[in-house]
């Protein structure tokens, strides 16, 4: 039973790379033909495990950025760290043919299911972008007309994921609504200064508590702390936000 | 109120405990025997930085569990934890194989 | 069987130094915390040394600094299997702390502000083996990497090397700490590679 499958202990199989896509000059899309994936839901994430020939082996976690889908198929998007171990590795080196050791989908609580009706907030501090991405692909690939608002904060321009697809979906109707924000460095003749997400960006680009959406937000540590503690302080209920962190550094170990 | 943003979360030691438990424990309630909050294992501060998981109360830092995965053994250490619920029957669906919502 | 990753080193360098069994050299200098960093500040901090039931000695930080002191040069071994090689600190040492001490309690318990801990036999703190370090490389401890001070004990893993020191009981007989409660070994040799413990 496809149930089953989901739930039993989680353990470590063999994916083939299938196809890369450079998303941005720093990051990834890796597609992985896994066989006998036992589909995902948007939100889970996967542990991947590298190998090195004398024995020392390395382990991190990524969100899937792909909607659930009967392929047997999933996508991970890495951002390459400057001094990370493991991202270097996955955005330079990792050939189309290539296998990875792979353990997932992992994840219970920081999950959208396709059957939720009630609206969505989600936000994304740089590559927290990725488990939120794989909810608004859920959401089209489903038909699903539950209201999406999203709001992205990224350093500059270049670094947003996604650009053209998320571009796309909110130019149709029913869709989802993005608004972006930038810390480092605006596009020409933007109206806010750069700089991180402060109270009246919550108020004029998120869903209003009044509406008792439920919240996504995914980013490093600290941005998620921010963040919750301004939603909190807008009056959206606690228990109605959920969070994942990616650490300090944007790489989840 | 913590000055130092070096943990994770809960969601980060869903593989390690996912590969002992069969069932995933990211959404499951626990109390810290501590202070007594009751929060999403989801939301504990997790410290992966170290020779094992530890996963702290977010309301008082209290230690609430802590996972050495040895290669040859799991040991784990609940007893920061009044108690972990579970939902008996977690909403898992044909949904995660066919990306629609079951037409039952 | 894990799949070999083609191409894959990690944030290691291959040399022809000799490391302990099962461990490999890193340049940098991870941090490794069970929690988070404790903010101690000067006009607080102590060091006490007791016997479970009196302090048999207490130093603040100016007594503390008021020590003699020493610069070492020693290799650091995590239980992670990264290596440094060359590490130069400055610290007191046991030796110095444990001058007026009259003990025949064998075994020690170090305790950190926060909830570590770690313990040792006191034979392997005595002799040139054992520092509370409050400088690195050159400069005051950095409060991630234990500063103010933290104990060195370089010739056993580095968990041993308790981070944000605040004292340490003499004890009668071998308790384990934090780690060593829950699958690390009890006293933790990298040479004999005693990471796990054997029962």
């Amino acid at each position: 039973m496809a149930g089953t499958e989901v739930l039993g202990r989680v353990t470590w199989r063999t994916g083939k790379v299938v196809a890369l896509l450079d998303e941005t000059s720093s990051a990834r899309t890796i597609a992985i033909v896994v066989p006998d994936w036992p589909g995902h839901v948007a939100g889970q994430h996967i542990d991947v495990r590298l190998t090195a020939p004398d024995g020392y082996s390395a382990v991190r976690s990524y969100s899937i950025a792909s909607a659930p889908n009967s392929d047997q198929r999933i996508e991970i998007t890495v951002e390459r760290l400057e001094d990370g171990e493991v991202s270097p590795y996955l955005t330079q080196e990792v050939a189309i043919g290539d296998e990875l050791d792979l353990r997932g989908p992992i994840g219970q609580w920081f999950v959208w299911h396709i059957d939720q009706t009630e609206p969505i907030q989600l936000i994304a501090g740089g590559s927290g972008i990725v488990p939120l991405m794989a909810m608004v692909r859920s959401r089209a690939s489903a038909g699903s007309t539950a209201p999406f608002r999203l709001l992205y904060s990224v350093r500059e321009p270049g670094a947003i994921f996604y650009r053209d697809e998320l571009t796309a979906l909110s130019e149709q109707g029913e869709s989802l609504i993005a608004t972006y924000a930038y810390t480092r460095v605006t596009p020409k003749d933007w109206p806010r200064p750069a700089g991180r997400i402060d109270a009246e960006l919550i108020a004029s680009g998120t869903w209003p508590s009044s509406l008792r959406p439920s919240s996504y937000v995914c980013g490093p540590t600290s941005f998620v702390e921010h963040t919750t503690d301004l939603l909190i302080a807008a009056g959206h209920d606690r228990k109605r936000i959920r969070t994942e962190r990616f650490g300090a550094t944007g790489e989840r170990k | 109120m913590n000055a130092n943003i070096s943990y994770l979360d809960g969601n980060a030691a869903g593989g390690e405990l996912s590969s002992i438990f069969n069932v995933d424990l990211t959404a499951a309630e626990g109390q810290c025997a501590n202070c007594g909050a009751k929060r999403r294992f989801a939301d504990a501060h997790l410290y992966v930085d170290c020779p094992g998981l530890v996963a702290r109360c977010a309301t008082c830092e209290h230690v609430l569990l802590r996972l050495v995965n040895t290669g040859d053994h799991v040991f784990l250490d609940v007893r920061g934890m009044t108690y972990l619920s579970v939902d008996a029957a977690p909403r898992v669906s044909g949904e995660a194989k066919s990306g629609r919502v079951p037409s039952e | 069987m894990a799949i070999i990753s083609r191409g894959f080193a990690g944030r290691r360098s291959t040399g022809e130094v000799k490391l302990p069994p099962g461990q490999y050299l890193t340049t940098d200098f991870p941090v490794l915390s069970a929690g988070p960093t404790p903010r101690i500040s000067l006009d607080r901090w102590e060091f006490t040394i007791d016997d479970g039931t009196n302090v048999m000695q207490r130093w603040d930080w100016n007594s503390f600094r008021d020590l003699p002191r020493e610069t070492i040069t020693v290799d650091l071994h995590c239980v992670t299997r990264w290596s440094k090689l060359g590490t130069s600190w400055e610290g007191v040492s046991l030796d110095t702390l444990l001058a007026n001490v009259k003990t025949d309690l064998p075994f020690t318990m170090f305790r950190s502000y926060g909830d570590y801990t770690t313990n040792l036999p006191l034979k392997d703190l005595v002799n040139k083996q054992a520092w509370i370090a409050f400088r690195y490389g050159g400069t005051d401890l950095a409060p991630e990497h234990g500063g103010p001070a933290r104990l060195l004990v370089p010739h056993l893993y580095l968990w041993k090397s308790a981070k944000w020191v605040k004292g340490m009981t003499l004890m009668q007989h071998d308790k384990p700490g934090f780690w060593e409660g829950l699958g690390y070994h009890i006293y933790g040799d990298p040479w004999r590679e005693q990471r796990y413990s054997e029962e």
